[in-house]
């Protein structure tokens, strides 16, 4: 096992710089100008200035190098500083330094950062303002899909073919063809306009001190929820019910069946255990869909989160932070790929990986 | 059941179907699948919804561009069963939008969009997908290089890459090709090259399972080259996973199509499609409800018949269940 997962870890490494270099190839093709935006007036050898000092000069393998040794060296550097210093999960471990800017200014012309072109300040530093929404909306959704699912996926199972397997059956095609740019707006028809229970606008700033703000949270975060909790809930919910019905049929069941164990352990014990495993990870490999928030859910309902950053820095041409933002989307494919993996050869001890 | 030779002891133990008539496999599948009430139901939708718009237009003629400011933000006819002050009129029964132009028009206009940009879409996913899976499953050579390729693309982040590479793409095809005809050539091939992973690997493993059973041992032996074995023998044997896996693509590509138009990345602004028509009508939902209901139903009917088409098919494809 521990041989595997240290094989798997090496092999990720290639494959990450590829990635690596699928992006930033790609980015480098844009015909999209960031000077664009600034105004005519401005003479074009300020122009060129303004370019060479977003970095655009350089020939195309020192920016590829620069952008490695800034995502592989200099941010992680940053995180573990942050991580150590002020977030509250490892707050507890001694303060680490590792990162030291040079210069007086926090973003002076040294500084190795990855920069955003929109707002000129660190792309890191973006993205953790943004990431807490887009957690607690997309994160919540994924709780709450599973939540349903499960018990869905074992019911439908132990009663295949009844009535409820044959709505679950509907309700879970629905789920997968109903697109969230349909249903957010949908849900905003009924609720917020012609029932006027539900804010449609994600307000940000809320901040929760007492019940009443709690139950502002709650209302303002109930319709995306929703919205991805239904396409959560169509995936696993069919997982579910598949692991069941290949569990159901074993010998395992019958013998214990046999033996006299009450219907309620058989099902919820023994064929629930076993019908996990492959739940389980699918359940891992849909996490990092979390990280990257839900794009058109947010742009529906305003939840500025990271989907959205992602979107308004693709339309406005801010080339380092869609690098980064796609890069990290793709480290978390990579390392959620290897622990579901890890999870499928540790919950089944038929696997074997070596 | 009646045997002509009755001095053969023991007849009821032979088989009762040896003397029914051969039957083609398609006659198999399209018995288990004419059980499917949901694929059939499914199946009949898709086939009307193709129809009525390739053909549409015959029928109801007006010009689904044409801005006639006058007669704009008209309400669809039904709206005066609740509300007889609403503006209608039989000249536009499902409305106008904000610059008059006809909705029902539009429907059928942006639904011959989505449908074409769906179907080559899933044809090229198709086309791509077997041939690597065929490659990487047929040559022993190509199968580690190939499958760790297939790796790596799903290890893409895929709609922010898709994104990404629509907004790079675009001008350079519009030049080359016009505005729609290059928006249409871009969207089908970046739907089609994020998109060929599955059906690459579910050939890839048929493949691999079919090339060891006796009737492929034969052909070799019968002095058939490579080409004519995957060709004759193989192909027609990964049929059956392979539409299964279309129906999927064809649902997938045209919510994506509708999801890019959706975020304003797809077609030119003034070239409808049921993901464009949505989008429009989002801003003004609390007056005109319907013009969001009236793509979004389309692009929902349209996906939901595919998905119950699939699932009929797989059962009715897959001969464990069949009969049953």
């Amino acid at each position: 096992m521990l041989t595997f997962t240290i094989r798997r870890l090496v092999l990720s490494v290639p494959t990450l710089l590829f990635i690596a270099l699928v992006i930033f190839l790609l980015l480098q093709l844009a015909p999209g100008d960031p000077m664009a935006e600034v105004p005519l007036t401005v003479p074009p050898e300020v122009k060129q200035k303004m370019r060479e000092a977003l970095g655009l000069g350089q020939p195309i393998h020192v920016q590829f190098w620069k952008w490695m040794v800034q995502i592989f060296w200099v941010e992680p550097q940053v995180l573990i500083d942050y991580l150590t210093n002020r977030s509250a999960l490892f707050g507890w471990l001694p303060d680490t330094n590792f990162y030291v800017p040079c210069g007086s200014d926090p973003q002076g012309a040294c500084d190795l950062r990855v920069i955003s072109w929109q707002t000129r300040s660190p792309v890191m530093d973006i993205v953790i303002q943004r990431l807490p929404q887009t957690l607690w909306v997309v994160g919540m959704a994924y709780v709450v899909g599973i939540l349903i699912a499960i018990p869905i996926g074992i019911y439908s199972a132990y009663r295949q073919y009844s009535v409820f397997d044959q709505a679950g059956t509907f309700i879970t095609m629905i789920g997968f063809s109903i697109p969230p740019f349909f249903t957010g707006p949908l849900l905003i028809v009924i609720f917020s306009v012609q029932l006027g229970w539900l804010p449609f606008i994600y307000d940000t700033s809320h901040r929760v001190e007492d019940w009443d703000s709690f139950v502002f949270q709650l209302r303002q975060m109930l319709m995306p929820v929703m919205v991805l909790a239904l396409q959560t809930t169509a995936q696993i919910s069919r997982f579910m019910r598949a692991a069941m019905l290949d569990n159901l049929n074993q010998d395992y069941v019958r013998t214990a069946r046999a033996k006299g164990l009450s219907e309620a352990i058989v099902v919820m014990i023994h064929v629930l255990r076993n019908s996990m495993i492959p739940v389980v990870t699918v359940i891992a490999l849909g996490l990092p869909a979390i990280f990257g928030g839900a794009i058109i859910t947010e742009v529906v309902f305003s939840v500025n989160g990271i989907g959205q950053l992602l979107i308004t820095a693709l339309f406005a041409n801010d080339l380092p932070m869609v690098q980064t933002l796609t890069f990290m989307f793709a480290v978390l494919i990579v390392l959620f790929n290897l622990i579901a993996d890890i999870l499928y050869g540790l919950l089944d001890p038929r696997i074997r990986y070596d | 059941m009646t045997d002509p030779t009755p001095n053969i002891p023991l007849n009821a133990l032979q088989e009762p179907t040896i003397t029914r008539p051969a039957r083609s496999q398609w006659r198999d599948v399209w018995d288990q699948f004419k059980h499917h009430k949901g694929a059939l139901l499914g199946g009949g939708f898709l086939i009307f919804i193709t129809f009525a718009v390739i053909f549409g237009d015959l029928i109801w003629q007006l010009d689904p561009k044409k801005l006639d400011i006058r007669n704009k933000d008209v309400r669809p006819i039904y709206t005066v069963i609740w509300d007889s002050d609403a503006e209608v009129g039989w000249a536009n029964p499902l409305g106008t939008d904000n610059l008059g132009r006809d909705q029902l028009a539009q429907v059928i206009a942006g639904g011959r969009a989505s449908m074409a940009v769906g179907w080559a879409a899933m044809l090229l996913t198709m086309l791509i997908g077997t041939t690597i899976g065929v490659l990487s499953g047929f040559f022993k050579r190509l199968d580690g290089p190939l499958m760790r390729f297939t790796d790596l693309v799903l290890s893409l982040p895929i709609l922010p890459l898709l994104l990404v590479a629509v907004t790079l793409f675009r001008q350079p095809l519009r030049s080359n090709f016009g505005p729609e005809m290059g928006m249409f050539i871009l969207i089908v091939g970046v739907i089609s090259v994020t998109s060929w992973m599955q059906a690459a690997r579910i050939v890839r493993g048929d493949i691999l399972a079919l090339k060891e059973r006796e009737f492929i041992l034969a052909a070799r032996a019968a002095g058939t080259t490579s080409r004519g074995i995957i060709f004759r023998h193989l192909l027609p044997n990964v049929l059956s996973p392979l539409m299964v896996s279309a129906t999927l693509g064809l649902a997938t590509a045209i919510i994506t199509e509708s999801a890019l138009s959706f975020l304003g990345v797809g077609f030119p602004s003034d070239f409808p499609t049921w993901g464009k028509m949505l989008a429009d009508a989002v801003p003004r939902m609390q007056e005109y409800p319907e013009r969001v209901l009236l793509p979004g139903m389309m692009i929902s009917l349209t996906v939901l018949s595919v998905n119950y088409l699939g699932d009929g098919l797989r059962d009715a494809l897959d001969p464990r269940i069949r009969g049953r």
